[in-house]
């Protein structure tokens, strides 16, 4: 009994009354505190009764604080002051967790008082007249007419649809249409709510309405949103959601349809590998590959990275005023594409220490059975998810003929990271080797890693390398911070001491022999890498401030050293001459040095850590 | 001047009728109250409860069994309570057989029992049986003493009110008394099963506020627990708010819960179901039930065939049950007054066209005469003189001039024939639009604001002028033709005007019929009279101290009505500052006024779910109509008086013959509160506005067509409606996600809607 009344009206506890009590210096016994919240309770189901007529008779539907404050007034209570703002109050929930709470905003009280341009007045009110139907004719279109696709639900679930549909649209039918609330974030993201929900919703059996579900959370992750062009929308967190909402989608219904997750993998890799669409739907299609587990991004992102790249650079090297939003989105994609690729390595790497799993080589494109792979210990929950995911997925390709994965074959770790690093150099190095779950000291194929590297090491010391060098120290110099750095200097012992319990040896003992050749530059470029956070913490003993500087000489080098394997196996992809390698060089540094994009990285990363 | 001495006769009439009203009222009042005291008394046959003595009820055991039950059966149940006493269950078992009662007789009758068995029995009764033999004391004791002395608090009036409820059984058998009753009622004939069903509510109310007021704050929620989802889901308003009453202390601020103290809940049963009733109640001993209604119900009892269900309820639903049959009884002058004899000019059709834009008319009097409608007095109408009406002044005349050209261009309407919706939409309206009305002419728009303002528009190209200042009418020619034009300041012309003079959120406003006054009510608790030709206010009105919901100007101006939150209307003259009637009797707030097309009477609406009609000239109230689920929120007359049309927040349409005093139809469509009625200029139509974004059009005429009144059903008040509510709806049209807050039609029939549109 006590229950329901609790779900019946809010509660005030008696802790609560008892805490505001004694901040009012007054203290008060157990049993006193009960009765004062029961009456409490009472007294505010009253007020919230009476404020309701306010709201009737001003004819609205909603309860504003005005209202509240009336019914107070009149039966001579005290109102509250603070809460009569005119804007909404946007409801937020957490990333996560089902929390909600009213946005508060700080506002800076006397840059207010101060400010010179006083906001003018709203426009006049005024009224205007139309026709609105002609003899009473006219578009009689009836409330509530549903669309053909639903009327063959049974009476119940076309109920839950009359719900769902107020409930997000409100009542008005205009608005029935996706596309038509592009304009509007909160629309959407009530809808992703209500996805999320429905999804969620155990007694539901959604069956091939997942698919039409997919359709609307796809759009919401991929395509140019009229929101999109007010650099102030935040439409980014409305495609993390989206794109975490995805994998959720799969998690528990990936199994209803098939061929689904292969339908979605081609549909991003569509998106990603077409130069027109804007980068926000780029960015898109790497956070839903993100989200999809990093096989996926494995699968389609990384191959397409070099042909992708030539583009995201264009677009981040033009320093013209115009572009400058489209620069602030590039480098928005830059940093998802940054966290997918990190998670890949790791997750890469973590496989890789299981010395029965996984096969370096493994030509076929075979993929470990789930139980075999778990590891409690090293691979988290949400892992096992991505990877279930993608069993089907794969199982669903067999049957599937002549799709581009067929022949898709794994690369090798390190071939991989040679590759990745070649794009992000220093930032990658930095993140990925702070990153945690790495410092069991995982299994080394060292025969076959230092194979590569030794040709790397051969071809990196060769002329090229020096020529670029000083393209590479004239854009550090003009770094702001250049000359704060406290650790230029790592001793090589040491870090060749600490190389094999990192968990990338590999890049270690190259860089060991790397650094011996690029001695010189060492001084001026330590820099970029305190740019990140997470760099700070990292002991100056550890490998990656050792490699983080090199980037310029070494990485042509290396990356034709990691092109080969996939020239081989993708034919579509540009051919490495398209894109002249030290393109990818020279602008490394820059990417690295600019002050704000900088920190949209890290907010990037931060919103981009998704429980998978 | 001729002015002048006009209005100072007609205040001096007014005062003349006012002094004779008053008489007549008291005398009414103290008509109507042993009246219904009669009544009671003749339904009452267990006199306990209205016997003062102390020593009578305190032989309320013996008392009881002389009214109903048979002596020998109280020893009977003396004698099982015993044996069952002292563990002898197979004696029991025979004595009861042999007896003939019933096998839950004991549990239920064990607390009427007990007066007399505990005089042989000193010690002998258990513990249930003892604790209602306290109670009983108790009960003795609070009903000797008489109540002001038993409950000490600040609130003397309320607390009487409340110290009825000290009279109290067990709290733990309620339960049983009520459950008891309910499987009575369930095992009755279906044809008395629904009519006594409607004691359920009442008596649930009753009983639970008696556990609260009697500080059983468990047992009160237990048994609300219980029984709450027994009753009619349209209870569920006053149900939460019960719900939400658990201690003492809270009922005495507690509005709701006073009305249902203060006024009899009103329930109509056929007599036979009415004895069934009672002999069960008596033969039972279920005091506690009868003792609530005969104090806080009242039955009204009739003769002949028991109503269904749907019949019941279709008339239920407000906060204090039905109506008593008699008080729709009073005769209702419900006809239109008979039109004056104005002089119309019947040729010069051309430059009629070209002046009824609103333009200054020059007046030209013409010899061809054409009287009102029909010559003849209409026998439902009231006299002329009933309540005394301002004087034509030459303007008016001019105006109703118009009208009838008008009129005669009207479109007729019907199901054929639809109107055209014109959308009024109120653009950039952040602060609120509560408000909106239009002048008969549709010539001036006018919205109140929940910021406290007042903006008037002009609908037609002619802008809105103020009058010059003293200084410069006193440069004018005064002779001129056209002195009228000459008073107005150009400089001042804009296509709107605001006024500003309220405290609150302006909830109601209404043009003058002369379209030269303007009133609004506010939340401020003031009405005020705006000039629309200096656009100054002239007066506040003062008398509500709550809100005012509502405020109306008759269609003969001069009078207006208002009501609010103080749940009385009052009735006003432009010239005095207290008001001349008020009209009490609602329960709840009274949230909407409308003055009957022939000015002799005003309806009122009501958040305790009623619809009052009230006459002006006595100030009695001449009807009462139930059957909404929820606060009403407007109202609409019908052009030719007969009719009255009802919204309420629950979506629905009432629609009243006010004649017979009876629901004609029930037009459902609405899925939200219905803020706008208007029926069309000739009554074939009737259009509603809602907070759903919909205007709806209802086939009127129709629904009054197909009511077939014969004698009986205007003898009895029972209403068989039949579900036509998709027949008589014309059409729906939605307007562009802007809630209709105001219907207006134009006197050529075009449809005027008008609402703020709510991003």
């Amino acid at each position: 009994m006590a229950e329901r009344e609790e779900r019946r009206f809010a509660q005030v506890s008696r802790e609560s009354v008892a805490l505001m009590a004694e901040s009012a210096g007054v203290e008060l016994g157990e049993e006193m505190a009960a009765v004062l919240a029961e009456d409490v309770c009472y007294r505010l189901r009253e007020a919230a009764q009476s404020c309701s007529q306010f709201m009737k008779h001003a004819k609205r539907k909603k309860l504003t604080v005005e209202d509240f404050n009336r019914a107070l007034r009149w039966s001579n209570v005290e109102a509250v002051c603070g809460y009569g703002a005119q804007d909404a109050l946007p409801f937020r929930s957490g990333k996560e967790g089902e929390l909600f709470f009213v946005e508060d905003r700080e506002i800076n009280l006397i840059e207010l008082a101060l400010a010179t341009n006083i906001p003018k007045g709203c426009a006049e009110t005024m009224v205007r007249v139309n026709v609105a139907y002609l003899d009473g004719k006219g578009g009689v279109e009836l409330q509530g007419a549903v669309p053909t696709a639903v009327q063959s639900l049974s009476d119940d679930l076309l109920k839950y649809y009359q719900q769902i549909t107020r409930a997000i649209l409100g009542d008005d039918p205009h608005l029935m249409k996706v596309k038509s609330v592009s304009h509007d974030l909160e629309q959407l993201n009530r809808l992703l709510h209500m996805v999320r929900s429905l999804v969620q919703n155990p007694y539901l059996y959604l069956g091939s309405y997942v698919r039409s579900l997919v359709s609307s959370v796809m759009y919401c992750i991929l395509e140019p949103l009229a929101a999109s062009i007010n650099p102030l929308n935040d439409h980014w967190t409305l495609r993390d959601y989206a794109a975490l909402l995805l994998s959720n989608i799969f998690w528990t219904h990936g199994d209803l349809v098939s061929g689904l997750y292969h339908q979605i993998l081609l549909s991003l890799q569509k998106v990603l590998s077409d130069p027109v669409r804007p980068l926000c739907s780029h960015y898109g299609a790497v956070v839903g590959l993100h989200a999809l587990g990093w096989k996926a991004v494995e699968k389609v992102l990384f191959p397409h990275l070099p042909a992708y790249w030539a583009n995201l650079q264009a677009v981040l090297d033009d320093y013209s005023v115009s572009n400058a939003q489209v620069k602030a989105d590039g480098h928005k994609v830059y940093g998802a594409i940054l966290v997918a690729v990190e998670r890949l390595l790791k997750m890469k790497a973590l496989s890789l220490s299981h010395p029965g799993e996984w096969c370096f080589n493994a030509q076929t494109g075979s993929l470990a059975a789930a139980g075999g792979y778990s590891s409690p210990g090293l691979s988290p929950p949400p892992q096992s998810l991505s990877e279930a995911a993608f069993g089907i997925a794969s199982h669903l390709q067999a049957g599937s003929g002549g799709c581009p994965w067929e022949e898709w074959a794994p690369v090798s770790l390190p071939a991989m990271y040679l590759e990745l690093y070649s794009f992000f150099g220093d930032s990658l190095a930095v993140r990925f080797s702070t990153g945690p779950g790495l410092d069991s000291p995982p299994y080394c194929p060292s025969a076959l890693l230092r194979e590569p590297k030794k040709e790397a090491l051969g071809q990196g010391s060769n002329s090229d390398t020096a020529r670029k060098m000083p393209q590479l120290t004239a854009n550090l110099s003009i770094s702001p911070r250049r000359d704060g750095s406290p650790r230029t200097d790592p001793p090589p012992p040491s870090l060749a001491a600490a190389g094999p319990g990192r968990s990338l040896p590999r890049s270690s003992s190259a860089q060991r022999s790397r650094y011996s050749s690029s001695r010189s530059a060492q001084r001026l470029t330590g820099l970029p890498r305190d740019v990140f956070p997470k760099a700070r913490f990292a002991s100056p003993q550890n490998g990656p401030p050792t490699f983080s500087f090199v980037i310029g000489g070494r990485q042509m080098g290396q990356r034709c050293q990691g092109r080969r394997p996939f020239q081989t196996v993708f034919a579509p992809t540009p051919p490495p001459a398209a894109v002249p390698p030290r393109a990818y060089a020279h602008k490394l540094p820059v990417i690295g040095r600019v002050g704000k994009p900088v920190r949209r990285w890290t907010c990037s990363h931060y919103s981009l850590l998704l429980p998978l | 001047s001729s002015d002048d001495i006009m209005s100072t006769k007609f205040i001096l009439k007014m005062a003349a009728v006012q002094g004779g009203m008053v008489d007549e009222k008291e005398e009414v009042d103290i008509k109507t109250e042993p009246q219904s005291d009669g009544l009671m008394n003749t339904n009452a046959t267990d006199g306990r409860q209205l016997s003062p003595s102390p020593s009578s009820s305190s032989s309320a055991g013996s008392s009881k069994s002389a009214a109903g039950a048979p002596e020998d059966q109280q020893t009977l149940l003396a004698v099982l309570q015993f044996l069952r006493k002292n563990k002898l269950t197979e004696s029991v078992e025979i004595l009861r057989r042999e007896a003939g009662l019933p096998e839950d007789a004991l549990d239920t009758k064990g607390a009427d029992c007990s007066a007399p068995s505990s005089g042989g029995t000193a010690g002998g009764v258990d513990g249930l049986d003892a604790g209602s033999l306290l109670s009983r004391v108790a009960v003795s004791s609070s009903a000797g003493t008489p109540a002001p002395t038993k409950v000490a608090d600040d609130q003397p009036d309320v607390s009487v009110v409340l110290s009825a409820y000290s009279q109290q059984g067990d709290p733990a058998l309620y339960k049983v008394y009520y459950s008891d009753l309910k499987k009575f009622i369930e095992s009755v004939l279906d044809c008395h099963r629904a009519e006594l069903s409607q004691v359920f509510y009442p008596l649930f109310v009753h009983m639970y506020l008696e556990l609260v007021y009697n500080n059983h704050e468990s047992e009160a929620k237990a048994f609300f627990e219980k029984f709450s989802g027994d009753q009619e889901c349209y209870y569920e308003d006053d149900l939460r708010v019960l719900s939400s009453l658990t201690k003492k202390e809270h009922m005495r601020g507690n509005e709701t819960l006073l009305d249902f103290r203060t006024s009899k809940f009103v329930l109509r049963i056929s007599r036979d179901s009415y004895q069934l009733l009672k002999r069960h109640l008596q033969e039972r001993q279920n005091n506690q039930i009868w003792n609530i209604i005969q104090e806080h119900l009242y039955i009204d009892i009739f003769d002949g065939m028991p109503r269904s269900k749907s019949q019941i309820d279709a008339m239920s639903g407000s906060l204090a049950g039905e109506a008593k049959r008699e008080a729709n009884k009073a005769k209702v002058y419900y006809g239109l007054l008979k039109e004056p004899e104005i002089e119309v000019p019947l040729d010069d059709e051309d430059e009629e066209a070209e002046n009824e834009e609103g333009k200054p008319k020059k007046k030209k009097p013409k010899k061809d005469s054409m009287g009102s409608k029909s010559k003849k007095q209409d026998p439902n109408a009231p006299l002329q003189n009933r309540i005394p009406l301002p004087e034509l002044k030459d303007s008016d005349k001019l105006d109703k001039i118009m009208y009838m050209k008008e009129s005669t261009k009207r479109i007729r309407l019907g199901r054929e024939n639809l109107p055209s919706i014109c959308f009024y939409t109120f653009l950039n309206a952040y602060q609120g639009l509560t408000a909106v009305d239009f002048t008969d002419d549709s010539s001036l728009i006018a919205g109140g604001f929940a910021d406290s303002t007042v903006r008037v528009w002009s609908v037609t190209p002619k802008k809105l002028r103020k009058v010059k200042s003293a200084a410069d009418l006193n440069l004018i020619d005064k002779e001129s033709d056209d002195v009228l034009e000459r008073i107005m300041d150009e400089k001042t012309a804009s296509e709107s005007k605001i006024l500003y003079g309220h405290s609150g959120p302006v909830y109601g406003i209404s043009f003058s019929p002369d379209r030269n006054y303007l009133l609004s009510c506010s939340e401020d608790g003031t009405v005020r009279l705006w000039s629309l030709l200096t656009f100054t206010c002239l007066v506040g009105y003062k008398g509500h101290n709550y809100p005012v919901w509502d405020t109306q100007f008759s269609p003969y101006g001069y009078y207006f009505v208002s009501g609010g939150h103080d749940r009385v209307a009052r009735l006003w003259a432009t010239d005095h500052y207290q008001p001349l009637r008020i009209f009490a009797g609602h329960l709840a707030d009274v949230t909407c006024t409308r003055f009957h097309p022939n000015s002799n009477y005003v309806v009122t609406g009501s958040s305790d779910r009623t619809i009052r009609l009230w006459d002006v000239l006595t100030g009695n109230c001449v009807r009462i109509f139930t059957g909404h689920k929820g606060p009403i929120h407007t109202l609409a007359f019908s052009p030719n008086g007969k009719f009255l049309a009802s919204g309420a927040t629950d979506g629905r349409v009432l629609l009243w013959d006010i004649g017979h005093g009876l629901m004609v139809s029930e037009l459902k469509g609405h899925t939200d509160t219905v803020y706008a009625l208007r029926f069309s200029r000739d009554g074939e139509l009737l259009a509603s506005g809602s907070m759903d974004n919909t205007v709806r059009l209802w086939d009127a005429a129709k629904a009054f067509d197909d009511l077939e009144t014969d004698d009986f059903t205007a003898a009895t008040g029972h209403i068989h409606l039949q579900d036509n509510s998709q027949e008589l709806l014309l059409g729906t049209y939605m307007s562009k996600s802007t809630p209709v807050v105001h219907l207006h039609f134009t006197r050529r029939n075009l449809l005027l809607a008008a609402g703020s549109y709510a991003a």
